[in-house]
């Protein structure tokens, strides 16, 4: 079941009642959510993500545009009739009940034909208990689950009535760092098996990055930007999506452009290529910014950064941090935001790295250029100075 | 360790004193008074250990009637006010508007005094030379006849001590409901909503389940307390409660004391003992009912 979003909006009345102006929680959203997929909505608390989530759900109703599934307006209908299920962030479990009781739950409220018998419920719960597979705790109480348990209870409930569409709401956010990396997988594999469009919120990007088809990131109840996990992060469209996007995040400099070249503290890092001579395939221009001499801000993913004893960005040398496989030079520069910036370096590339400084080479196609003012992207290419 | 298991003797010394002589030392001198058979107050003297106290207690007719009272008054007070206190905690907890104001409407009897309280049910009830009273005054309107709702019959008194019990004991209980009511996550709400729950099903099978716990302490207080009835009898029907037949079995422990009747400490020790073993049994019984609800 496809969802159709058409200028979904909500306003809420200021809670400071002087001021009068409403709070725009979603603002114009557009976006037709395709079949089967599995979408996460990503941003910092209070972009509005759970707003959007809820009008889907039917919680909450937009203050305008319309919310269709597949070819159903089903923007006025309640929840209970649009063929929603819903996992909560607290999986809202009731706790006097068992699992197998919780799962049955939706089922005992069927009336008139939908009417089923006790045995049909159970054998229905059972069947997606063991999609879930919890089928062995059916007579437990949740609160003698473990909080991976309770998800998958909470996700056998919502999936029970064999909704249209299953909606996540930061369903991993009550779970330690081990089982967090295992039910992401979980629920990307429930999702394959039932072939339900999924709709997760989340405010971690590694979550949203892991496991969902398309990202939707959002800020102020503003849809940034729209595209398959690895496009957001390669391609980000303005310099929020490029920091809220990666851990480390992205470095950002305060920069120039001058005479086809990009500065950092004066010193030219890079070769601008001119329009006119990007190959075939390469992004269009047209939707940026126009690229012109001037102050500019500078991104530089961690991963952009190689020390070179002969390389164009000097920095001070902090420290050199090894954990696990990554090794992070942590280092200062003047124009950085906020004087330091991370690297994430080949081990190799360490033996560039003594004493008090560290220079770098950055490879081109980790720089991203965003104006200065409204950190919309300035598109444009790279090449090494020669 | 030694040394630190006197400190805490210490520590605990004040408060143990306070409790042995003002709670353990009487608690037993109780259970001893009402052995002593034919305790005299004036000169300290008893012709023996016996039970006779108790069989004297309850025989007496007055004793029995206290008894018939107390529990006509618990069996209907405690489900009703239970029930008024926990529809009307629900239906403020449903509404936006008013809220506050309503909420203080509804405290408003539990900080007002009982004996005040006591004056405003006899304006309502009582028949004086001038007037029948706000209540019979509304009966005979409707085409009733009037009754005497403080010397009449027994049933008519009964009606205006627990219509006043329920009402005086109505605050607490909404008190305690809608902060019960309002502690329940919302998200149970919106799960049910999603699962296109009625309203009637999402009342009894998560919000009653939800809020039990507080229903079981309301109704273990509240029998605790109607059993205790006495200060709420007196505001209403005066002190000569037995002539009125109204009375309840603090009242006669208290008459047993000080009444007209009184200096009979043994009868009243006696009696207090046999409101503690009712009292005790019926909150044992309680918390096994609600051990078994447990969430």
């Amino acid at each position: 079941m496809k969802i159709v979003l058409q200028n979904l909006t909500k306003r809420y009345p200021n809670r400071n009642k002087k001021i009068k102006e409403d709070v725009i929680a979603v603002n114009n959203f557009n976006f037709e959510i395709p079949d089967g997929k599995l979408i996460g909505l990503l941003g910092p608390s209070g972009c509005g993500k759970s707003t959007t989530l809820n009008m889907i759900c039917g919680l909450e109703k937009p203050t305008s545009g319309k919310i269709f599934f597949g070819d159903d307006d089903v923007t006025d209908l309640p929840p209970e009739n649009r063929g929603v299920g819903m996992v909560f962030q607290s999986y809202a479990l009731y706790p006097h009940l068992t699992v197998l009781q919780n799962i049955m739950f939706p089922m005992e409220n069927l009336k008139g034909k939908d009417k089923m018998t006790k045995e049909a419920m159970r054998a229905k719960a059972e069947e997606a208990a063991r999609m879930v597979q919890i089928d062995q705790l059916l007579e437990r109480k949740p609160s003698e689950l473990s909080g991976g348990q309770q998800q998958r209870v909470a996700i056998a409930r919502a999936l029970v009535k064999v909704p249209r569409v299953l909606l996540l709401d930061e369903p991993l956010s009550n779970l330690d760092a081990r089982l967090r990396l295992q039910t992401r997988e979980e629920i990307r594999r429930i999702q394959k098996e039932t072939g339900v469009t999924t709709v997760f919120v989340t405010h971690d990007q590694e979550e949203a990055m892991s496991i969902s088809d398309l990202i939707v990131v959002m800020e102020a109840g503003v849809v940034q930007q729209i595209d398959k996990p690895q496009q957001v992060y390669e391609d980000p469209i303005n310099l929020f999506v490029a920091k809220f996007l990666g851990t480390p995040p992205i470095n950002v400099f305060e920069g120039e452009v001058k005479d086809g070249k990009v500065y950092i503290g004066g010193r030219a890092l890079l070769n601008v290529v001119p329009e006119a001579d990007w190959e075939e395939g390469d992004t269009d221009a047209a939707d940026g910014v126009a690229l012109k001499d001037g102050p500019v801000t500078v991104g530089i993913r961690p991963e952009g950064f190689d020390p070179e004893p002969n390389g164009e960005l000097h920095c001070g040398l902090t420290a050199v941090e090894v954990m696990g496989r990554d090794t992070s030079i942590v280092a200062t520069h003047a124009s950085a935001a906020n004087g330091s910036i991370r690297t994430i370096v080949d081990t190799e590339e360490l033996k560039y790295v003594s004493g008090d400084t560290v220079n770098f080479r950055i490879k081109p196609s980790r720089i991203y250029l965003f104006d200065t003012a409204t950190g919309a992207r300035v598109r444009c290419k790279f090449s090494p100075l020669q | 360790m030694d040394k630190n298991n006197n400190k805490a003797w210490l520590y605990l010394l004040p408060a143990m004193v306070f409790l042995g002589v003002f709670m353990v030392y009487p608690l037993f001198d109780v259970v001893i008074y009402s052995l002593e058979e034919g305790y005299n107050f004036a000169s300290q003297t008893y012709f023996g250990i016996g039970k006779y106290n108790y069989s004297y207690v309850l025989r007496d007719p007055y004793f029995l009637q206290a008894l018939k009272n107390t529990f006509i008054l618990v069996i209907i007070t405690v489900p009703l006010s239970t029930a008024i206190a926990l529809l009307i905690s629900v239906g403020l907890n449903s509404i936006t508007k008013l809220k506050d104001f309503f909420q203080t409407v509804f405290f408003l009897p539990y900080v007002t005094n009982t004996l005040a309280v006591g004056l405003v049910f006899m304006i309502l009830f009582k028949k004086t030379p001038y007037s029948d009273g706000f209540v019979n005054l509304l009966i005979t309107a409707c085409g009733g006849t009037a009754v005497d709702f403080i010397d009449g019959p027994y049933w008519a008194k009964m009606f205006v001590m627990c219509f006043y019990t329920v009402w005086v004991v109505l605050p607490f209980k909404i008190l305690i409901l809608t902060s019960a009511l309002a502690s329940v996550n919302p998200d149970y709400y919106k799960a049910a909503r999603v699962d296109g729950t009625s309203k009637l099903r999402i009342f009894t099978r998560i919000t009653l389940p939800m809020i039990s716990p507080m229903i079981f302490y309301l109704v273990i207080t509240g029998f605790i307390g109607a059993f205790k009835a006495y200060s709420d009898v007196v505001a209403i029907f005066g002190t000569d409660l037995n002539a009125a037949g109204m009375n309840t079995i603090v009242g006669y422990v208290y008459d047993m004391l000080y009444g007209n009747s009184g200096g009979y400490p043994s009868f009243a020790a006696a009696a207090a003992l046999i409101l503690f073993a009712i009292v005790l049994t019926i909150t044992c019984i309680n918390l096994l009912i609600s051990g078994k609800n447990n969430i």
